[in-house]
């Protein structure tokens, strides 16, 4: 038993289990903080994959700025104590078997039909590294670089019009 | 070396808990997370990508969804907020105006 293999397998139980825990969570705030563990799961997950630069950036925007920003506005309109209403008793159970079925088609193909394919050479040394990914961004993907700081500024405009209340004459 | 498909399979596994939770779940905010689930999974198997072609468009394309999705979050989170002050209920089985 390899020791990436069973690395790999720990670590994707992990994940696994934290993103069931954050779907069956009845608190919502507990829901986060499994997410945040997923989060940090996957983090690890790009390291393994020669993704140093995206691990941090997973780790410093998503597990720090959008969860945080999530468990503020739960906070906010105290979403932790809001109980589950009744649904359709058809809904739940019909959803999971269709969930269900998701996963093992997608899991037969990926076992039986595809190849296992397997990375064969080691990295190269500096791949996806800040530099490298830097050169790239600023080479070859420039003008989607651009557009998205432009979608930045639209969010952040769109953000605080919504959120703005109107004063009372 | 992991296979590539180990890893795309852990990104099914985890997408498919996400779609389940935009099913299930009845919070709007939970909803929402659930899409992120789904977009971290995506994420992850363009990095397995990445990494067996050694190419690098993979780590740029998951840099962009990172900040598509911040950006999302804002937004959603602010017609979250929106919705609560005037319906104090983000239940999306009661945000039923529009029903005709």
């Amino acid at each position: 038993m390899n020791p990436e293999i069973i690395a790999f397998v720990i670590l994707g139980l992990v994940a696994v289990a934290s993103a069931l825990g954050m779907l069956f969570s009845k608190n919502a705030v507990y829901a986060a903080i499994y997410l945040i563990l997923n989060f940090a799961t996957v983090a690890m997950f790009y390291l393994v994959l020669g993704g140093a630069f995206i691990a941090v950036t997973q780790v410093a925007v998503y597990a720090g700025a959008i969860m945080v920003l999530f468990l503020f506005v739960i906070m906010l309109l105290g979403a932790d104590k809001l109980g589950q209403s009744e649904t359709l008793a058809w809904q739940k159970p019909l959803a999971l078997l269709l969930g269900l079925v998701l996963a093992v088609e997608t899991l037969y193909v990926l076992v039986f039909q595809a190849q296992q394919i397997v990375p064969a050479q080691a990295l190269s040394e500096g791949f996806g590294s800040p530099a490298s990914i830097g050169l790239e961004l600023f080479q070859r993907y420039l003008l989607p670089f651009e557009i998205t700081s432009v979608l930045l500024l639209v969010a952040m405009v769109g953000a605080i019009v919504l959120t703005r209340q109107e004063k009372k004459k | 070396m992991i296979p590539t498909t180990y890893y795309v399979a852990l990104s099914a596994i985890l997408f498919t808990i996400g779609a389940l939770g935009v099913l299930i779940r009845r919070n709007a905010i939970l909803i929402f997370m659930s899409v992120e689930l789904m977009l971290n999974a995506a994420n992850l198997a363009f990095v397995a990508f990445a990494r067996y072609y050694q190419v690098l468009s993979g780590q740029i394309f998951v840099f962009f969804v990172m900040t598509v999705a911040a950006a999302e979050v804002a937004v959603g989170l602010a017609l979250i907020v929106a919705i609560f002050r005037t319906k104090h209920n983000i239940d999306v089985d009661q945000l039923s105006s529009l029903k005709g």
